[in-house]
């Protein structure tokens, strides 16, 4: 579809959201890699990071060209600073332990699974294409983090503590997957994306079913609730994790093997 | 000399293997979307099993010096996302190949809903013995595509294709 100047940004701009949700999750799951409890969870977590690698990696190619400035996926994975990135602070929070690892991924996994059921209908070709193969892997993903919610908070008097701890922490993040701005609204009015609203409905029924399943309270709503993340305001976690994961582009700029 | 036909460069591209599943080529999994040869240059497009899979870049290689081997110099390979890849592309013969070399094949897909609590699975049945009594022990193997289980019958692990 051939769209205006103004309409580029914007869907830019929600491409971007998408690449980069994807892109700091995949890294924090990479982190892993060699230390997880159980060899089947190192292998179940490395792959469902290369999974949101490679969502993102597709989603910040069709970004750069749709931009039109020339940025390729690399570019905008290792050349831009914190304040440019427009993940979610969820993702960006640490590892700490494989009970807060899960409980940081089934509530993405809830999102991002209704999120590309619905993209996937999108008006924009790439766009819908790119979610329609993400949505493939959500469901393999949600299945397995909602396996551990069950397993973790319906288990051992320490793995519900641990999991139940996690959930109180990670909780005040969850609002800003449903923070929806004049971006997304405007792709709406414009007819590229499908109404997004009805997503935080179906994601409550599902993660306040899966938490009575697995004994664990739903945290209450108070205190601080992150918010800003989407025009790059973030925790102070994601600067560190991008140095990082950064350094080696950023120290040989162009490098190729 | 006369033009190329698509088929023929399908069937140069089948001598390119899976690189992480020797037993079937790139064609029968269904990776190779489309070719065309146009301005002198073949135009190959690819698309990836799962969004992350780390074999694509050898794939393009492969596929690259493949029609180098068959005498086409100038070669540019795209990968593509739509349609989505599924194993519902593969072919009987294909599957055969997979249970073959100890890999489980995928299965037609039905429409399980991952929602229900507990997850409904059919077990999938074991390529070495053909029992049925096997189990998951991680829905996610040595690479993208598989999953790890485990037969209680005749004792061995063995990865299975995943439905997707």
């Amino acid at each position: 579809m051939s769209i205006d100047f103004h309409t580029q940004k914007l869907l830019a701009a929600f491409l971007l959201r998408l690449g980069d949700d994807r892109l700091v999750l995949g890294h924090r799951l990479s982190e892993w890699c060699g230390h997880a409890p159980v060899l089947e969870e190192d292998i179940a977590l490395t792959n469902i990071a290369l999974d949101e690698i490679g969502q993102a990696s597709a989603f910040l190619h069709l970004a750069g060209e749709v931009e039109g400035g020339g940025r390729s996926a690399d570019d905008l994975a290792y050349f831009r600073e914190a304040t440019q990135f427009t993940n979610v602070q969820l993702v960006e929070q640490p590892n700490r332990d494989f009970a807060s690892t899960m409980a940081r991924q089934f509530l993405f996994d809830a999102h991002s699974y209704f999120l590309l059921e619905i993209l996937q209908k999108s008006a924009h070709e790439r766009l819908a294409g790119i979610a329609a193969k993400g949505f493939k892997e959500a469901r393999y993903h949600l299945r397995h983090s909602k396996e551990w919610m069950l397993r973790l908070g319906d288990g051992t008097a320490e793995s519900h503590r641990r999991l139940q701890s996690a959930l109180d922490d990670l909780w005040p993040f969850t609002r800003e997957l449903f923070a929806f701005d004049e971006t997304e609204r405007a792709l709406t009015d414009l007819g590229i994306i499908p109404e997004l609203e009805n997503i935080e409905k179906k994601w409550n029924e599902l993660v306040l079913s899966v938490l009575a399943a697995a004994t664990l309270a739903v945290p209450a709503n108070s205190g601080h609730v992150a918010s800003g993340s989407r025009t790059g305001r973030h925790s102070e976690y994601l600067g560190h994790m991008l140095a990082e994961m950064q350094i080696l582009a950023r120290s040989f700029p162009g490098v190729k093997w | 000399m006369p033009r190329p036909t698509k088929e023929e460069f399908f069937t140069i591209l089948t001598g390119v293997h899976d690189p992480e599943i020797p037993a079937v080529n790139v064609v029968e999994m269904g990776m190779v979307r489309n070719v065309e040869f146009s301005g002198g240059a073949v135009h190959v497009e690819i698309t990836p099993t799962y969004s992350g899979c780390p074999a694509m870049k050898i794939i393009e290689d492969d596929i690259i010096a493949a029609l180098r081997s068959a005498g086409y110099n100038n070669t540019f390979v795209t990968t593509v996302y739509s349609p989505a890849w599924t194993t519902e592309w593969l072919n009987d013969s294909a599957k055969e190949k997979l249970k073959a070399y100890g890999i489980a094949p995928p299965r037609k897909i039905s429409d399980e809903v991952i929602l229900l609590l507990p997850t409904i699975q059919e077990t999938v049945p074991c390529p070495f013995c053909e029992s049925s009594e096997t189990e998951v022990r991680s829905d996610f193997g040595s690479t993208a595509c598989k999953s790890l289980h485990y037969c209680n019958h005749c004792r061995q692990p063995f990865e299975h294709l995943k439905e997707i």
